[in-house]
Order: C-alpha cells, then structure tokens, then sequence
C-alpha cells in the first residue's frame, strides 16, 4: 500500500508537471521531450495498476514510434521561438474554460464526498498480460483488428499523398 | 496486495485531459496543438486501464490498444497535414491560416 501510494503520487506529479511544460513552452521541441517525459510516467502509471502490457506498448507506441516522428517534423520545419503575445481572451476560448470549470467541480465534488472505490483485491497481471489479451484480441476482437488494419494502411496512404512536394490543386 | 482508490487514478486523468484541452485551445503553434491532442487521448487512456483494472475486465485494455493504432494512424495524417500547410503558407500558426476565410 505505501510503495503504492508514494509511487502513485511521484509519477503522478511527474506526469502533470511535464504535462504543463508541454502545454506552456514557448518552442515546440522543449514541448516535444517533456511530452516523452509524460509518455514514460504514464507508462509508470499503467505499471501500478497492473497493466504491464499496455505500459510497454505505451512506451513503444508513444515514446518510441510518434515522438520520433514529431521531433522529425519539427526539426525538418527549423521553427523558431514563438514570440510572446498578450492574451486576449476570445469568445472561442470559452468552450475550454467551461470544460476546466466542470472538471474542477467534477474534482471537488469527489474529493470532499470522502467515498472511495477500492478495486478488487488480487494479482490480475496475468489476466493484463500480453497471452491473455491476445487470446481476447485474435478471438473476440478479430473483425475491428482487421478494420484497424485498413485504416492503418488508408492513414499511411494519405500521409504520404499530402506529404508530396506538389499537391494537386 | 491493498490497491488505490480509483477516485485518484481518475482525478489525475481529468487533470491531464484539462491541461490538454487547454492547450488546444489557447495555443497557436499546430504541432503544439498537436501534442495537446495526444496529452487528451492519453488521459482518456488512463481512464479505460483504471476501469478495466476496478471491474477486473479485460475489454478495456483491447479498447486502449485500439485507441493507440488510431493515435498513431492521426499522428501520420496530422503531420502530414502540418507538413503541406508549412509548404504553402509558411508558418505553422493557426491564426495565420485563413485560406477558407473570404
């Protein structure tokens, strides 16, 4: 409970920290580590709940595969700091303040109801392991495998259309 | 093996979406944008394993591997996308970009 506990709450802080300092940098590959950084205590995250599996996915997917191909882009763009500008609240701008206000409400309401929801006691690595969830996957799930499979190759299709140095008009 | 409650898996998956959601619509820069995007889809994440981890089912876990294949099939098309708007207009600012405007 106590490894648990401080662990929980080490990643976690680690995970919001540099979850803000990807948000709040003013250049975008500053923004680009920090977001590994967050990739790398999410997967921490997953680790304590059990899931080794999609920890290790998390790492491979996100930190491994997209962030590469991020920090490609950026610096194939050689962008340069974005200069400071005032902030001028617009009307646009309201939709994200109202998600923040729910959630901040959402937030205060849990903590001070005081009811907690214990999960079930036990060891479910097994169950969240990579054989077990393949054997969901392959048997149950094969159809929207399939169908994320064409979707794959339709993304890297239309990546490398757009990505051409003409486009047609 | 005693485990959290779920309240604080879920209070630090709201936090994170917030941040995301911030960052989408306060920031100008696209790749900036972007990553917001991702921070949001990972908090749904950590939602999905939470869940999946209170229940003691494993569906959860194959809805997170499903959200990642579509991350990253995303991640290409957007990239992509940022890569033909530096292309023709030279900037990645998003206020900059009104070509659909007049």
């Amino acid at each position: 409970m106590e490894l648990q506990l401080i662990s929980f709450i080490i990643l976690g802080i680690i995970a919001i920290a540099s979850a803000l300092s990807t948000v709040l940098n003013r250049h975008p590959i500053y923004s680009a580590m920090s977001l590994i950084l967050h990739f790398f205590a999410l997967a921490g995250i997953y680790l304590t709940l059990q899931s080794q599996f999609i920890a290790v996915l998390q790492i491979l997917v996100y930190a491994g595969a997209i962030m590469v191909l991020v920090v490609f882009v950026i610096m194939l763009l050689n962008l340069n700091e974005e200069e400071k500008r005032k902030l001028i609240v617009q009307s646009r701008h309201s939709f994200g303040i109202i998600i923040v206000a729910i959630f901040a409400i959402m937030l205060v309401v849990y903590l001070t109801t005081g009811v907690f929801h214990y999960p079930n006691e036990g060891d479910f690595s097994t169950m969240f392991g990579a054989k077990a969830l393949g054997d969901l996957l392959f048997k149950q799930h094969l159809a929207a495998f399939e169908v994320v499979g064409i979707l794959l190759l339709a993304a890297i299709i239309g990546a490398m259309v757009m990505a051409k140095k003409k486009l047609i008009d | 093996m005693n485990a959290l409650p779920i309240e604080l898996y879920l209070g630090l998956s709201a936090i994170i979406f917030c941040i995301g959601a911030l960052g989408v619509i306060f920031r100008r820069n696209a790749i900036i944008i972007f990553m917001s995007i991702e921070l949001m889809l990972n908090s749904v994440n950590l939602t999905f394993i939470t869940f999946s981890r209170y229940l003691g089912e494993q569906t959860g876990q194959i809805f997170v591997l499903f959200v990642m294949a579509v991350a990253a099939a995303e991640s290409a098309i957007g990239l992509a996308i940022i890569l033909a708007l530096f292309r023709r207009k030279q900037t990645v600012y998003v206020d900059e970009v009104n070509l659909l405007k007049n």
